[in-house]
């Protein structure tokens, strides 16, 4: 960060904020330790036991249960990097830039003892300071720790509003000049701008799927506006939709495999977000998500091939039953859970392949979107 | 000859002519010879376990069995009787010297030096002398070596010392039931005779029974033949010390150093008798002498008669024909140990057979009635006064001479317990930390009555139950069904009237599961107090890791809440000390 040794005053009130909290919590520490006492952070727990579920608000919250780390010769190591990444994170706001989680990573190399000799433990800190400043309404992206994937792809009626990083100029993207290419959604999404006339947005689980239906212009076909997630959908692939969504005011369908991983990590993590990151669904979870499919009415109703449910599957679908709030609020999502695990079957969204590689979208996302009131919640 | 200064000399003027392995009383049963009966009349001796199959008789009758109407046979039986002869069991064992532990000339010489020294310490220890022993390699030719061992036990009359060392399967200790090192009065004669057979050179003997007596020295060869002793040379010579007996056995061998050798032998011997004082020169050194760690000498095992759950139905029916009881009754109160008036009424009640029936008129099937009654029948254990165990304090005094500097010595013995009538008893001990290696796997060392075994480890009880050990119970890493890794030496020692080794050569034990249980229990009961040693040294370590951790991480912490907070070096240096107090009063706490 040499480029940046001088430091432009921060005028933005968003940022005044962050480098306030940050200066509030370190403070904190240091008067307890002139004190003579042990410093101790409190973190809110992020399980799915602390989670509630409002359907009004449409998503996750996290409780009030709280962990309180207190100082003590187990925890100095944690501490001291916490301490690190929080001092990294106000430099990154004074100089206007930003790390990714990698490039944090790499940053603590300069801490001597306290750097991390993983990245999987400067993830989990930064975790745990993401989730200690979202109690107060700062985000990770306002802390300027950026996710290294990127959000997923896009195509259909849309166009992007961005702006050029250097030149703060802007750009107008528009999703359907992608050729045989997609948008791909970068990893901070906050700044965008939409314009589209599309009537609903499907997010679809596999490249695959994905790929078949923009090569064949689904998109104009149904008005809509194509995401593929790729399996769970990152950060800023939910944010996108989400506020795609929030702002032009049209439905999310989800199209994914019906199997307990399908519904219940894909779509309720899209949905409501997820019991580790209860503390960000309000930014990231998208309430007016509904399912589409592939449900198991219809592995019955389109004779889809199946595969066997495998071990995993059935732990999953137990505890989503058993603990998952969500699906404890929704009478039938518990009666589509019930009826896959009776089947005893999974089915593949690209099952669907076997009456003909277009059946898709010829004949099952037609017949489909002409009920959508049948969609799950 | 170097003198033997001993305080117990003085006794020895009044020393019994006791002869060391020939019996001092006269045994039960009758001496085992050799005779010149005919074979094939000759009956299975129950004596001799395993000999029966040396004789070829059974097999050869019945297969010249005349046969009429077809054409004569090549061969008459009177023919073929012509062939069949004895054979003798020095001749057997000259064929079959691995059974003895005579299989290469490297193991040959351990086996000397072992069967010499094993009888030097029976003797000392039998007429109440602390041993002490002089060990000396001689290499004479490139595979040569003449091994002297010399004793300062009570001697040889002059009328034994040749059967002794001139005649296999001769000794004291076989019709006995009282703990020793030798049992069957195979192994120095089947040492002298290896000798012989790999250098034509007699066993050379020397002993002296007591100040007042003479010394004698004998040149012993063994027909192999005829089993006897044949002395070619006999003299009267000067011989410093009062008592004590010096056996030179020349021989082919190989001296190695390392696993298995006569230098880990005696160094184990050490460890399971603390109280014996050792003088040992290699072939290629010099004296080393080694000082005993105790004047207490081991406890006196005391004979005892057999215990009827002990005794077999061959050997049952051998005692009714050569015991001197007039009845059933007397003969089961007589001959067995823990046998009463009632326990024998029960016993022939149970087998149906009248109390009154003289021994000699017993039949075969009330034999094996009342064989089956004395399982049936609930009888005391054995005494124990037949055991003499190392203890726990001489135990580790013993290990402590091989293993001078580890950080954990503890040491268990299990009280008596019993198999198949015979009473046993299991010590065991550890040695953990210091110098000894950390990456490789435990050793472990073998003993049966005080004798070291080296061979044959896996197939030996003791093995299986260290293996079977959970030591990682106890803080140790331990790769399944394998000895422990880490710095640990166990010592496991079985003290029986009769170690059920698996073969003659004595050198693994036989599983039966009241010894595996007993030795587990010693074995669990040492790595219990292994594992708290390792847990508190865990602590400890722990302690120091999180000093070294406070000094670590305490600047990193507060270099950023200096980023952050931009106070100055002397409020740093503030918190850094004042932080610093706040975590060792914590550590301490802990």
């Amino acid at each position: 960060m040499e480029k940046h040794d001088k430091k432009p005053a921060v005028t933005n009130a968003g940022d005044k904020r962050v480098i306030a909290r940050i200066t509030e919590e370190a403070d904190g520490i240091y008067q307890r330790i002139l004190k003579s006492q042990k410093p101790e952070i409190s973190f809110p727990v992020r399980a799915l036991s602390n989670v509630k579920y409002d359907e009004r608000l449409g998503y996750f919250e996290i409780g009030r249960q709280k962990k309180h780390r207190t100082m003590s010769v187990g925890t100095i190591k944690t501490f001291a990097q916490t301490m690190r990444l929080m001092a990294l994170s106000k430099e990154l706001v004074e100089t206007d830039d930003f790390a990714t989680k990698r490039d944090a990573y790499y940053q603590s190399k300069n801490w001597e003892e306290a750097r991390f000799d993983a990245q999987e433990e400067s993830d989990a800190v930064m975790d745990d300071i993401e989730a200690l400043f979202s109690t107060s309404g700062v985000s990770r992206e306002e802390l300027r720790y950026y996710p290294d994937e990127h959000g997923g792809q896009v195509a259909g009626q849309l166009i992007v509003i961005d702006r050029d990083w250097e030149t703060k100029k802007t750009i107008r993207i528009d999703c359907t000049a992608f050729g045989s290419g997609a948008y791909s959604i970068p990893s901070s999404v906050e700044h965008f701008g939409f314009e589209t006339k599309a009537k609903f947005i499907l997010a679809i689980e596999t490249g695959g799927m994905f790929q078949r239906l923009a090569a064949h212009n689904f998109w104009k076909k149904a008005n809509c506006i194509l995401v593929s997630m790729g399996g769970v959908p990152t950060r800023s692939c939910r944010r996108f939709i989400r506020r795609l969504s929030d702002e032009k005011k049209i439905p999310v369908y989800v199209f994914v495999d019906c199997d307990p991983y399908g519904i219940a990590n894909i779509y309720r993590t899209l949905k409501v977000g997820s019991g580790n990151a209860a503390h960000v669904s309000r930014f990231f979870s998208v309430p007016k998500a509904h399912f589409l499919g592939v449900t198991p009415n219809d592995i019955e109703d389109f004779k889809l091939p199946t595969h066997p449910l495998k071990e995993i599957d059935i732990k999953r679908a137990k505890d989503a039953l058993k603990n998952d709030p969500f699906f404890k609020r929704h009478k039938p999502w518990q009666k589509a859970i019930d009826k896959l695990m009776g089947m005893g079957v999974r089915a593949e969204q690209q099952a669907l392949a076997k009456w003909g590689l277009n059946y898709v979208l010829d004949e099952y996302l037609p017949r489909k979107l002409r009920e959508p009131g049948k969609f799950l919640p | 000859m170097v003198p033997v200064k001993k305080a117990a000399a003085k006794k020895t003027g009044a020393a019994k002519p006791a002869a060391r392995k020939a019996a001092a009383k006269k045994p039960a049963a009758k001496p085992v010879r050799q005779t010149n009966k005919p074979a094939a009349a000759k009956a299975p001796q129950p004596a001799l376990p395993g000999l029966e199959t040396a004789e070829p008789v059974p097999a050869a009758v019945a297969e010249t069995k005349p046969r009429k109407g077809e054409p004569p046979a090549r061969r008459t039986a009177i023919d073929m009787a012509a062939a069949q002869r004895e054979i003798s069991v020095a001749e057997f064992f000259t064929k079959n010297r691995h059974l003895l532990g005579f299989d290469n000339p490297r193991k040959a010489l351990l086996t000397t030096v072992k069967e010499a020294v094993d009888n030097a310490l029976d003797a000392c220890e039998e007429a109440g002398f602390l041993p002490e022993l002089r060990v000396e390699l001689i290499q004479t030719a490139e595979n040569r070596f003449t091994v002297i061992i010399e004793d300062n036990g009570p001697g040889i009359v002059k009328a034994q010392a040749p059967k002794i060392f001139g005649k296999l399967l001769y000794g004291s200790k076989f019709h006995r039931l009282k703990q020793s090192r030798g049992q069957q009065g195979i192994g120095i004669s089947a040492a002298a005779m290896y000798g012989q057979l790999t250098t034509g050179q007699p066993c050379k003997i020397t002993s002296r029974i007591g100040a007042k007596h003479p010394a004698h020295y004998f040149e012993i060869m063994l027909n192999t033949q005829k089993n006897a002793p044949e002395v070619t040379r006999e003299l009267e010579i000067e011989w410093q010390p009062e008592h004590g007996t010096k056996v030179e056995i020349a021989l082919e061998a190989i001296f190695q150093r390392g696993k298995r050798s006569v230098e880990e032998y005696l160094d184990q011997v050490l460890v399971a008798n603390p109280h014996v004082t050792l003088h040992y020169k290699a072939p290629d050194g010099d004296w080393s002498h080694r000082e005993r760690a105790t004047q207490q000498p081991p406890i006196e095992a005391v004979a005892i008669k057999p215990h009827p759950y002990g005794v077999e139905l061959g050997m049952l029916m051998q005692m009714f024909k050569t015991t001197v009881a007039r009845n059933v009754h007397g003969f089961l109160c007589h001959e067995f140990s823990r046998v009463g008036g009632g326990v024998a009424n029960e016993i022939c009640a149970a087998a149906k057979v009248p109390a009154s029936r003289p021994p000699r008129n017993v039949t075969r099937q009330e034999a094996e009635a009342l064989y089956t009654a004395i399982q049936q029948t609930k009888i005391q254990r054995p005494p124990t006064n037949c055991l003499s165990p190392i203890g726990e304090e001489l135990m580790l005094a013993g290990l402590k001479r091989l293993v001078p500097d580890a950080e954990l010595y503890t040491a268990v013995s299990r009280v008596p317990a019993v198999y198949r009538g015979n009473p046993f008893l299991v010590e065991a001990a550890v040695a953990y930390g210091g110098k000894l290696p950390c990456e490789e796997p435990a050793e472990l060392i073998r003993f049966a009555n005080r004798v070291p075994l080296q061979y044959q480890q896996s197939a030996c009880a003791i093995s299986k139950c260290v293996t079977g050990t959970m030591w990682r119970n106890y803080g140790l890493n331990q790769p399944k069904g394998a000895l422990p890794i880490g710095p640990l030496v166990v010592t496991v020692h079985i003290a029986s009237a009769w170690v059920p080794f698996t073969s003659e050569s004595k050198e693994a034990i036989a599983s039966y599961p009241e010894i595996t249980k007993e030795m587990k229990l010693a074995l669990q009961e040492c790595g219990r107090r292994l594992g708290m040693h390792i847990r508190r040294q865990g602590r400890l370590a722990d302690a120091e890791k999180k000093k070294s951790y406070i000094k670590t991480y305490i600047p990193q912490l507060v270099a950023a809440l200096q980023d952050i907070l931009k106070f100055n070096d002397k409020q740093r240096d503030k918190a850094v000390a004042s932080l610093t107090d706040i975590l060792e009063r914590t550590r301490s706490i802990d």
